[in-house]
């Protein structure tokens, strides 16, 4: 009887009280603190606040070498009357809206062939994939050397089936430059559209198809009514993406052409290289990086709305 | 105790198999085969060969003699019989090749590790630990993948100048994370959701720590995770272009892909060679890695989409 009154009273006095210490190690919300410190830190100093910076830097005159003073919109007036600015948004907008139309496109072709039952269908698969791998700037280098306007090989085989007389003058001429740097970048992009689409449509139950077939659908019904749908959330995702590293492309650009001929490939990210660090005025470049914000805000919008379509579409709440 | 083992084996195999996959020959025999190859291999065909055509003209061009290369009247320009190792003689003893493919391979390995660590940390901790608000950073690591670095060089550049790691390698060290860690957490928190809680909740009772559980039970089952993350990551690396053309400045300090363009290019026909050869030295160790991680790659790349 006495052992059963003292052992409670003893072992309560062995509960110790959670400490701060103790607090800061087992609380859920102190341990996911420790655990994000690292990824926050890189966020914040490298991320958060240089974009900020950028924003501020557009509002005052900052030189290299040479802190700025707040001028208010000033650099913002300037580039409004300035002609060789809107032609680098003429020119974003050009490129990204054709490379991206050629990019879906052909990507969902590509994907829709490569879906196919077909020998060495893996291999074919690895093989789409390599543009995408290889460093764009090594790849640009490789345009460079093909668009070359006296050693071209394009201009060599056309030469060579009677289609034109003279080597056609691709990095020097706008309108032809314009066309290469397009051609460039959809090269490139192609295979990331394809792989991806690809991936959503493995995910098609075959089954839908062999129904449709017994209802006498033609292929084309069969896309339109079937693949399509299904594959609208992910296309939705995958095309911002593509929209988004587009519209900022820098080193394919800087790579082949560097924004000529007379600024006509230029696009709004290498003009502001060329204002902020050749010709060192930091505040401008920054204006003009800073002006691709609300473009960007607005394709991110899209992606937020196909994936919340998507949840939609499978019904799920959360994943 | 003894039948964890064996749970961890089985999942270690269902994780790390890939979907299945659909051998049999599904709807195709209702094609005759003239239509198949129509529809299907002319098209396909043209598509790879356009793909591909440039690593040839690289390669090729890498390997010609310089007569070669300027002639192209007197020569085939589509092949060569007598190949040369010239220019990438030139390429590997004249320059500073090989001095700038450390960079890159230094830079993009202490990137990628970094950023994978703070990474399963971070995704660990949005999956798992669910700490107040932990969908909301989520969320934002999400938007931060979207922030492209063509907008933050100019501002990051006078970062780097206050901390005094102008065209030192530590300043694309620190700064390539910024890109990796937003996708490589991204990448984890689907893996990290795929594996069972009840796992961690038997080890939780069993007195491990939050530490313990994350590397002895949840790393090993995300491996495949790893694999991809850290592939992706070192990829993006590579391939990282205004960083390292803002932030650095002497020749020896340079990337592979900054140093080609910068040190190569001065309109001389004779260069070329060597140019196509440092483009496919500068790309092929990326494509062999490619080739032995293939389906990694893939998944990567999909499940950045994906999730």
């Amino acid at each position: 009887m006495a052992d059963i009154a003292i052992a409670p009273r003893r072992a309560k006095t062995e509960i110790r009280e959670a400490t701060a210490w103790d607090q800061l190690r087992y609380n859920k919300n102190w341990l996911g603190f420790w655990f994000m410190v690292p990824a926050m830190a890189f966020l914040i100093f490298f991320l958060a606040y240089p974009l900020g910076l950028g924003v501020w830097l557009s509002f005052t005159d900052t030189r290299i070498g040479r802190v700025g003073e707040f001028v208010g919109t000033e650099n913002y007036q300037w580039l409004w009357d300035d002609s060789i600015f809107w032609l680098s948004v003429f020119n974003t907008l050009l490129y990204t809206s054709i490379a991206s139309a050629f990019k879906f496109g052909i990507g969902l072709y590509l994907a829709l062939l490569l879906n196919e039952n077909m020998p060495f269908k893996a291999m074919l698969r690895a093989l789409v994939l390599i543009p995408f791998i290889v460093p764009t700037v090594l790849s640009a280098l490789a345009f460079w050397w093909i668009f070359d306007s006296q050693f071209s090989i394009i201009s060599w085989s056309l030469k060579h089936l009677g289609l034109i007389t003279q080597n056609i003058n691709f990095l020097g001429d706008t309108t032809w430059a314009r066309i290469c740097v397009i051609f460039a970048n959809i090269w490139r992009g192609v295979p990331f559209v394809a792989i991806t689409l690809l991936a959503g449509l493995q995910t098609v139950q075959p089954s839908l198809y062999e129904a449709a077939t017994l209802d006498g659908a033609s292929r084309w019904q069969m896309f339109r009514h079937i693949t399509y749908p299904l594959l609208t959330p992910i296309i939705a995702v995958v095309m911002t993406f593509s929209v988004l590293f587009t519209f900022t492309d820098f080193q394919l650009i800087w790579a082949m052409t560097r924004g000529g001929p007379v600024n006509a490939t230029h696009l709004m990210a290498t003009l502001s290289y060329q204002r902020a660090i050749i010709a060192g005025q930091l505040g401008e470049g920054a204006a003009i990086s800073s002006a691709m914000i609300p473009f960007l805000l607005a394709a991110i919008m899209v992606s937020w709305f196909g994936l919340q379509r998507r949840k939609w579409q499978q019904g799920e709440n959360n994943d | 105790m003894t039948d964890l083992p064996t749970l961890k084996v089985d999942l270690k195999t269902i994780l790390s198999t890939p979907a299945k996959v659909d051998n049999s020959e599904g709807m195709s025999y209702l094609q005759s085969v003239p239509r198949r190859l129509v529809t299907l291999y002319l098209p396909l065909s043209i598509i790879v060969i356009i793909l591909l055509f440039p690593f040839y003209w690289m390669g090729l061009t890498a390997i010609k003699p310089d007569d070669q290369l300027i002639d192209l009247d007197k020569f085939n320009p589509f092949w060569t019989w007598n190949p040369t190792f010239k220019h990438i003689h030139k390429l590997l003893f004249e320059s500073y090749y090989p001095h700038w493919l450390w960079n890159t391979m230094y830079v993009a390995v202490a990137a990628t590790v970094l950023s994978i660590f703070a990474s399963v940390l971070a995704a660990y901790a949005i999956v798992r630990l669910r700490y107040t608000g932990a969908s909301l950073v989520g969320g934002l690591i999400f938007l931060a993948y979207l922030v492209p670095p063509s907008i933050l060089f100019i501002p990051l550049a006078t970062v780097v100048f206050q901390y005094g790691l102008f065209d030192s390698p530590m300043a694309l060290i620190l700064t390539y994370p910024t890109i990796l860690i937003p996708f490589s957490t991204w990448l984890l928190m689907g893996y990290f959701k795929t594996i069972p809680f009840e796992l961690e909740e038997c080890a939780l009772i069993d007195g491990a720590s939050r530490w313990q559980i994350l590397i002895k039970i949840v790393l090993p089952l995300a491996i495949p995770g790893l694999i991809s993350a850290f592939i992706f990551c070192f990829t993006l690396c590579w391939n990282e272009f205004i960083y390292a053309l803002t932030f650095l400045q002497s020749t020896q300090n340079k990337t592979v892909p900054v140093a080609i363009v910068n040190e190569f290019v001065d309109g001389d026909v004779y260069r070329w060679g060597s140019l196509m050869a440092g483009a496919l030295a500068g790309s092929l160790p990326l494509v062999i890695l490619y080739a032995f991680f293939v389906e990694h790659y893939v998944s990567a790349m999909t499940g950045a989409v994906k999730e």
